[in-house]
Order: C-alpha cells, then structure tokens, then sequence
C-alpha cells in the first residue's frame, strides 16, 4: 500500500465492499476509475484538483494516460483527440477553466465526440472565491458554449452519489455521443463522508457501440432509427473526417441549410428523445406537501434537513432534488406546481434555477420564493426552515 | 518506382469528397499537400496510422481532401487534439497541419508546450504572412511595414521567427520550407516525420488574394518566383555575409537532435509502476492501449 492508499483507507482487496472515507473529488476519480476512464488531460485548478491528483497516480498503473497541459483549453482538447482514438477520456476543472473549456465543449457535442468534463464549482465573477462554494454555473453549463449545443449535465448532493454520477456520466456520454458535465459543489468536492463503493464488477457500464459495417460503407454522422450511429476509433480502418464545422452524414463541411438542419436536429433529438433516460429526480416527503423546496447539490442536503425539521413540526412540506439539471427536469417540475401552493428555491447564485422553475410557472397565483446567497457561504438547514416556516 | 507523381497523389484522395476544393486558384497549398502525401507515399505509411489534424485557416482545410484519419479542430487547438490523439495512440503517425496565424498567434501557448515535451509529431506550419481566410488581417508573420487589411498604414508589430522559436522552445527537428523547392519540401517532411520527437517544418507558402494583392507582390507566378529567388539553402547562407543575407529565406534542417521522447518516458512510466502491481490487474488494459 502507498502511503496515499493508508491515508485514504484504501485495502489491498480493491473488490471487497467496505466502509472508506472519502472526498467528493476523490470519489469523482474513483468513479471514473469504475467506469474505466483511460485518459485524463486537465490543467490544475481550485477546488478541483485532486481528481487530477489521484487519476495521475492511478492512470499510469492501469496503463491509462494522464497528461498534465499548459492550460485548459489544451486539456479539454487533448481529451477530445483521445476519445477520437478511442478513449474513455474526461478533464477536471472549475468556473474559470470551464469558462476557457467553452469553445471545445461545444466542439465534442457538434463533433459528437464522447467524453466527460466535471466542474467543481466555485464562486464567480472572474477568479471570484476559489475555496468557497457557489452554484453560479447552473446555466453556464447550459448554454456556455456558443450556438445551440445539446447539454447533459448531472450534479450529485453526497459523496457517494458523486461516485455513482461520474460513472452515469461516462454511461450517457458513451451512449449518447456527446460530452457530459458533472457539476460538483465545492464543499461535496472537499468534504469527507464515510461511504461503501459498489464492487466494480456489480456496476452497469456502457461503451460506444461500434461500427459493423465494412469501413467504405461507414457514415459516422448517418441518420437512422438506431440511434446513436456507432463511433470507429482512429486506427481501425475506419478513416473518417471530424469538423467543428455544420457536416453532412461523412462529417465533411457543408452549407447546405437541408444538411445543417438535419445535423442540428439530431443534436436536439438526442436530448428530447430521451428525456426519460437523461433526468433522473429525487422526491423527498412530497405526499400531501402544500409547500416544496427545490433544490441542487449541496443546497438540497440544507433543504433535507430543513424538511425533515419542519415535517417534524407538522408542516406539509416536501423537497425536489434534480440528479440531472440538464435536460431540466420540466415534467416533475410541472408536477411540483400544480400540486403545491408555494414552491421554495434555496441556490447559491442569483437566482439561476428558478428561472427555470419561473419558465414552467403556468398559474401566477402560485408562490415561488426565491432563496439566494452569493457571499461565499452556504444556506443553512435554519435558513431554508425560517422561510418554509414563514410561507406555512 | 517512377510512379507518375499525379498518380501517386489520386491514391491518397478521399473518393467520397466532392471537389473542388476550397483554395483559391493560385493559391499554394495544394503544392504543400502534395510534397505531404509523397513524403507519406515515399515511407509506406499505412493510412489507418497517418492521422492529420489542423486547426483552422486556408491551409488547415487540407485534411479534409485525403484518405488518412482526418481531424479539423479549433483555431489554434490542433496540437493539443494531436496531444490526446497521440498520447492514447503512439503508434498513430500524427501530423499537424497549421498555419502562421493559428500556430503562433491563438495558439502559441500550444505550440511551444509541444516542442518542450517533445511528443514525437510532425507540425507544418504554413506560413503566408497573413490570415487569409478571413480576408487578409495581419498575423504574427507579416513583415515589419507590410499592409493587410488591418495593418493599411503598415504593420508596427515586429515578427516571429517560427524556427527560432521552436528551437528555442526545446523542439529537436526544426526545418524551413518553401512551396516553391516541392522535391526538397517533401524530403524535409519525410525525415521529420521519421524523426523521433516533435518536428517543426516552417513552409513559405503565399497568399496572392490578399498579402500579395496588399503588398504589390503580383500574381500567383510571380509570387512563387519571389521564394524561388530570394531563398537560399544553410549551405548558401553560410557563405554569405551577414548583410547579404537580410530578407533571404534561408531553407533547410536548421536543428536535429535526439531526445527521449514523451510518449516513450510515459510508458517507461507505465511499465516502472506496473512490475509493483499484480500482473493480472494491469496486463488487459495494457494490452487494449498497445492495440
């Protein structure tokens, strides 16, 4: 055992389920270790970094490839490049290097190339508060990139969701093709809860589906019923073109606008076709709530507690938490207003969720309170039930 | 072998591509691709193990027209997409195609880390002095006082010295070329692509739309004569005096030596933590990222 290994309670029988104690950014490697990441190009970054740290002792050990770049735009694309060779490629980083990560981003999801990019949020504007949470990349995860990019993006609440999360990831982005973003909030990135890991080999784990025509017949952007097209590896026979360029079904550029459209239509089809795949939401002592607190990532912990306290203090009150911010979880949203009188959105940014909820508001009568901090700290359990026990 | 160079050239074109192509009439990039694929045709290189990447700009279209594993990314991210490529594949022969603009401008911070890893890939920067796509913006290689479109009273910015500058940046194969010398081109492309490392081959290539139009330097013709005329190789250069050899391109393979290489010192790497580890729990994926 490594010195790091004791630390981190890690037994020589890898396989063998046992209690460990585990950092949110150490079971993000961890997952991606299980889903069987073989590429990581990162660039370092607060609050982010030991999901670097830990792949880059353990990739080279497996025969993974862990490269360190000059910035993380090279990072996110040298992870592209990977994944077009064949790997199972992610990078790590937070709000500035997301920001720098944008133009590639969009690059995987127009090329279709899968590969997963987790963001450990922390406070913005700028180099903001680099050890402190925040939630204000909600909607930069959504349409940061230019143009209109498809987005996948999971955000788990408990160290052991962020485990179960990045596997997802690599699962939904090898499925769908694209890029998947795991949002992280800086304090589930730091913080340190004893957790069980699943065996690896109990765990459900997706790879792109190859191609089984011969190559001279391979269309890797073609349309069909059995979706998504298979995605050959350079090397393989297959020697196909990738742009960020509007391509035709050959991935060759084109302007024709019957071409472009159909392209653009499968990158949205992806998304709207498998709303049931892609969202996944937690209910929390929903039944019979008159009152529902929605929330993400480390708010919903604060909103859990705050539910249960108020439940125990005989107050109708419920708690929502999105497991998948994009696609928005609008159906169970929807649901959420028709059946409560006041809904509740504690978020630790301006107020990026609940414009959401705010979009999907169908009766003006209905209350929604908007419960935001952006000063570096998180909202307490105490907050959320001040507010819950004021709308009761 | 005295296979008609035309022939050898339509056996690496994509039949599936439609021509024509988007270069301008004139333009000189078809004559670089074509130094390219005879250099890959001279090696035997399989196709499925050449793959090029560019970025973006005239002469990063290039990929798009041949039959090897073809990747046009980002302006000025080919390097760091022939990083991963390379890196995931080693046994991937990965050329990057780039021109003065997206090599030393947007993406110079890519192109020097490159040359100091000394990841064993071949980089052709063409340069032509000016962004021509975009219609003719200054670039870090337009000469002191030469106009562009956004440089109309001439150009203040002093130039780089893309040679220089790879050597400097630790870079252990660094050649200049013009399009002008095709056979020696080819030859230049051929040995650094054998070359073990990262290999920089500068390639003077001309844009008559723009900086010629701007700077008065004339047609296609006499554009390509200006290279044939004012270029002169090592040798030459050597003999000459200092002041005799102000605004000559000087060609030839300025820098060659030998260095371990990144994708080498990566699996040293593998295989030094791996003798520590149960060889049961290494060997599969091993195997998978040898394929």
């Amino acid at each position: 055992m490594t010195k790091k290994e004791e630390k981190m309670n890690v037994p020589t029988e890898k396989n063998e389920p046992h209690t460990q104690l585990l950092q949110g950014n150490e079971a993000v490697a961890l997952g991606a270790l299980a889903a069987g990441v073989n590429f990581f190009g990162g660039y370092p970054i607060t609050p982010s970094t030991e999901v670097a740290e830990y792949l880059s002792e353990e990739l080279p050990k497996v025969g993974g490839k862990y490269i360190m770049l000059e910035d993380e735009i090279a990072g996110m694309c040298s992870v592209i490049g990977a994944s077009l060779a064949g790997a199972k490629a992610m990078t790590a980083t937070s709000g500035p290097g997301f920001s720098l990560m944008q133009e590639a981003i969009g690059y995987a999801k127009q090329a279709e190339v899968p590969c997963v990019v987790v963001n450990v949020m922390r406070s913005g504007p700028s180099t903001g508060l680099p050890t402190k949470p925040s939630q204000g990349d909600i909607q930069q995860a959504r349409w940061g990139s230019h143009g209109d990019a498809p987005a996948i993006v999971l955000y788990p609440h408990t160290v052991r969701e962020a485990f179960d999360l990045t596997v997802r990831a690599f699962n939904l982005s090898e499925k769908y093709r694209t890029c998947v973003t795991l949002l992280l909030d800086e304090v589930l990135g730091h913080m340190r809860e004893a957790v069980v890991l699943p065996d690896p080999s109990t765990l459900r784990i997706i790879n792109r589906l190859k191609p089984s025509v011969p190559p001279e017949w391979y269309k890797h952007y073609e349309e069909n019923q059995k979706y998504p097209t298979p995605l050959a590896s350079y090397g393989e026979g297959y020697r196909f073109h990738v742009t960020g360029l509007a391509h035709d079904s050959l991935g060759f550029p084109t302007n024709k606008s019957s071409e472009v459209a159909v392209m653009m239509n499968r990158l949205k089809k992806k998304i709207i076709h498998n709303i049931r795949d892609l969202v996944q939401i937690e209910t929390f002592k929903m039944d019979n709530a008159k009152i529902a607190v929605f929330a993400a990532g480390i708010c919903a912990r604060s909103a859990k507690s705050a539910v249960n306290q108020a439940r125990f203090d005989g107050i109708p009150v419920g708690l929502l938490r999105p497991l998948t911010i994009w696609p928005f979880p609008d159906d169970a949203a929807k649901k959420m207003l028709r059946d409560v009188d006041v809904v509740i959105v504690p978020e630790l940014n301006e107020g990026q969720m609940c414009r959401e909820i705010e979009r999907l508001k169908m009766d003006p009568k209905s209350k929604l309170i908007s419960l935001t901090k952006v000063d570096g700290e998180i909202i307490t359990p105490a907050e959320i039930l001040r507010v819950i026990r004021e709308v009761n | 072998m005295a296979t008609i160079p035309q022939k050898i050239i339509h056996r690496y074109l994509r039949r599936n591509k439609k021509f024509p192509h988007v270069w301008c009439m004139g333009c000189t990039n078809g004559i670089v691709l074509g130094s390219l694929i005879r250099a890959i045709a001279e090696l035997e290189l399989q196709k499925d193990n050449v793959t090029l990447v560019s970025g973006i700009g005239c002469s990063s279209r290039m990929p798009v027209y041949v039959d090897f594993n073809t990747c046009h990314t980002l302006h000025g991210r080919p390097i760091p997409f022939a990083t991963g490529i390379k890196l995931f594949k080693p046994e991937q022969n990965v050329i990057v195609i780039t021109g003065d603009g997206d090599a030393t401008a947007i993406g110079g911070n890519h192109f020097i880390h490159a040359c100091r890893r000394n990841i064993d890939m071949t980089i052709l920067v063409m340069n032509n002095n000016i962004y021509g796509m975009t219609g003719g913006q200054s670039s870090p290689t337009t000469p002191l006082n030469g106009i562009s479109v956004t440089t109309p009273h001439g150009s203040i910015d002093p130039v780089f010295d893309i040679c220089k500058l790879a050597i400097g940046a630790g870079a252990t194969f660094v050649a200049r070329a013009t399009a002008f010398h095709t056979i020696e081109t080819s030859k230049i492309i051929r040995d650094a692509v054998i070359h073990k490392g990262t290999s920089v081959v500068e390639i003077m290539s001309t844009c008559h739309v723009s900086y010629g139009k701007l700077n008065k330097k004339g047609g296609p013709a006499e554009m390509l004569r200006f290279l044939k005329d004012n270029s002169i190789t090592i040798a030459e250069a050597e003999k000459l005096e200092p002041e005799k050899k102000e605004g000559k391109i000087i060609r030839g393979i300025f820098h060659k030596v030998e260095q371990p290489e990144y994708c080498e010192r990566y699996q040293a790497l593998c295989d030094s933590l791996q003798k520590d580890e149960k060889p049961e729990a290494a060997s599969p994926k091993k195997e998978e990222a040898k394929k």
